[in-house]
């Protein structure tokens, strides 16, 4: 809405045959969901395109949370995060809607506002740092489908799965503020991340209120758990109704709404809800994985571990025997 | 019979809307009260929280728009920001709001200790577990991420920056640390 000349400007820096960006982790994804990072880093290996890490990165700072509390805080650390990667001369590429946002938005306000600039340059000069606005960020999908291209990626795709019926959940901030998402404006009826499950054969089904908030955002899962869980409660049973196999993310913060939550919304609400819901939350580098003949073991979907009280919370061996069904 | 009170609001004080005006908000005059906000919000299908009247109490310099815990159940999720007729950025000023409220003094604790695990270790969700970082290996990468984690003097760069803008200070962090330093102390 406030930016309509962003996407014409959107630019790569670096040429089409060696794609290589910096890997922003955040701090779901290493710190709760490891497994997404192990299917993010395989996959993209597999792709022939080079990660870089951000040394000394931190929480990006995350949009509705740190946001709220103080904007300016939220400029200057998400402008050091941004400078790591301009220090690394790579683009970002992140697998966070919420990290996308954050560093999305203060990556643009800071190109475009000098007197913004010049004041955060004033605190990161402190460390010995200094916001350039050399880069951009690009969330994973947009890579994959725009950088890397849809196209080409379907020549990756070594396996099927037409029997496979998926919820897609979005999520927001992948999509909105959408004068300054890649999606061309769009934001109530999106595709691509629907094409980019096809891709691998699966169904994307339609439920009611797709792009309906997951809930955890915005600091309400702190505020009031109950609330957050709410929405939730509402997604899975929107896509329980229409029956679905998995449900697939492109956040570790939707992520971890569904699967924790999910377990959560089991006990808090089970006497409004009739039997517990069981759908497996998977994220997408790990389906993508499969479908590139990629060994399940290499995409976080086989745990090492005996490790308790740690995600995946609510099973995922269903869908992976329903897959293994179709393999053969 | 009892005397008559009447129940409109006869003073307008406009110190939230011309803060919101000074931070580049100014479209909050544009407002016409359509609604349009408050019915397409996910988060007011299931709480008190009404988009619209956030709006109008904070044109109306209401505080209880700062106080309300309602201004806290707003997901960011952008449909009302997407959605106005009149084009106001509804979900940045509710940020806005947010960081009025907390400067007046209106956080919830869960909030504040949030704050300060962001403060201590440089993530909103650290790694405070060894099984994190056991699950980590686990799944074939690194022990511990290429994050703040890595060295304690990233974690300095980000104190430092927190401190430099004063942030520490709106939430009066300085205070508590200095307290619970000397309690340990003693
Ligand atoms: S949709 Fe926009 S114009 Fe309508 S009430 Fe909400 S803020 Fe005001
Ligand atoms: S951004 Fe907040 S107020 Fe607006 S529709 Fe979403 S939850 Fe409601």
């Amino acid at each position: 809405m406030f930016y309509p000349n962003l996407i014409k400007e959107r630019k790569t820096i670096m040429s089409e045959k060696n794609l290589r960006y910096s890997l922003y982790l955040g701090c779901v994804i290493p710190n709760r969901y490891p497994f997404i990072e192990q299917s993010i880093r395989n996959t993209f290996k597999e792709l022939g395109i080079e990660l870089v890490d951000m040394q000394g990165a931190s929480c990006c700072p995350a949009p509705g949370v740190f946001r709220g509390f103080d904007i300016t805080t939220w400029l200057v650390i998400g402008a050091r995060n941004i400078s790591i990667a301009e220090e690394n001369e790579a683009d970002i590429t992140l697998g966070c809607n919420g990290c996308y946002g954050t560093l999305l938005e203060v990556n643009h306000l800071l190109k475009h506002d000098k007197k913004k600039r010049d004041m955060v340059n004033k605190h990161l000069a402190k460390i010995g740092r200094e916001f350039k606005g050399t880069i951009e960020v690009k969330h994973l999908i947009e890579v994959l489908y725009y950088d890397f291209g849809i196209d080409k990626l379907k020549d990756y795709i070594k396996i099927k799965f037409p029997d496979l019926r998926v919820g897609v959940h979005y999520g927001c901030h992948i999509l909105k503020d959408s004068s300054n998402r890649p999606w061309g404006g769009e934001y109530e009826e999106p595709r691509f991340f629907d094409e980019l499950v096809e891709i691998t054969g699966a169904k994307s089904i339609d439920y009611k209120d797709k792009i309906m908030c997951c809930g955890a955002g915005g600091a309400v899962r702190t505020a009031s758990l109950e609330v957050s869980l709410d929405f939730t409660r509402e997604k899975l049973e929107n896509m329980r109704k229409v029956n679905v196999d998995c449900c697939i993310v492109c956040c570790p913060f939707c992520h971890l709404q569904m699967d924790l939550g999910q377990m959560q919304v089991n006990d808090k609400f089970k006497d409004i809800i009739g039997e517990s819901y069981k759908i497996p939350i998977i994220y997408y580098n790990q389906l993508l994985g499969l479908a590139m003949g990629m060994n399940p073991g290499d995409l976080g979907l086989v745990a090492g571990h005996d490790l308790k009280g740690v995600p995946p919370f609510i099973s995922i061996q269903p869908l992976i025997q329903k897959i293994k069904e179709q393999m053969i | 019979m009892e005397d008559l009170k009447s129940d409109r609001i006869l003073e307008i004080k406009d110190d939230i809307s011309n803060e919101l005006r000074k931070a580049g908000y100014a479209e909050i005059g544009a407002c016409i009260q359509c609604g349009n906000c408050t019915a397409g919000c996910p988060s007011g299908r299931r709480t008190a929280l009404r988009t619209r009247s956030i709006i109008r109490k904070a044109i109306l310099g209401l505080e209880e728009v700062l106080s309300d815990k309602e201004l806290w159940l707003c997901t960011t999720c952008y449909t009302c920001f997407e959605r106005c007729p009149r084009n106001l950025p509804i979900t940045d000023m509710i940020i806005f709001l947010r960081n009025l409220a907390v400067q007046r003094g209106y956080i919830l604790p869960n909030h504040l200790n949030l704050c300060r695990m962001f403060y201590d270790t440089g993530h909103g969700v650290p790694i405070n577990d060894e099984k994190w970082n056991i699950m980590r290996e686990s799944y074939g990468v690194n022990r511990v991420p290429p994050t703040v984690h890595t060295d304690p003097k990233y974690v300095k760069e980000v104190q430092e920056l927190i401190s430099s803008v004063g942030f520490d200070k709106t939430i009066a962090w300085g205070k508590y640390a200095k307290k619970e330093e000397k309690a340990e102390k003693k």
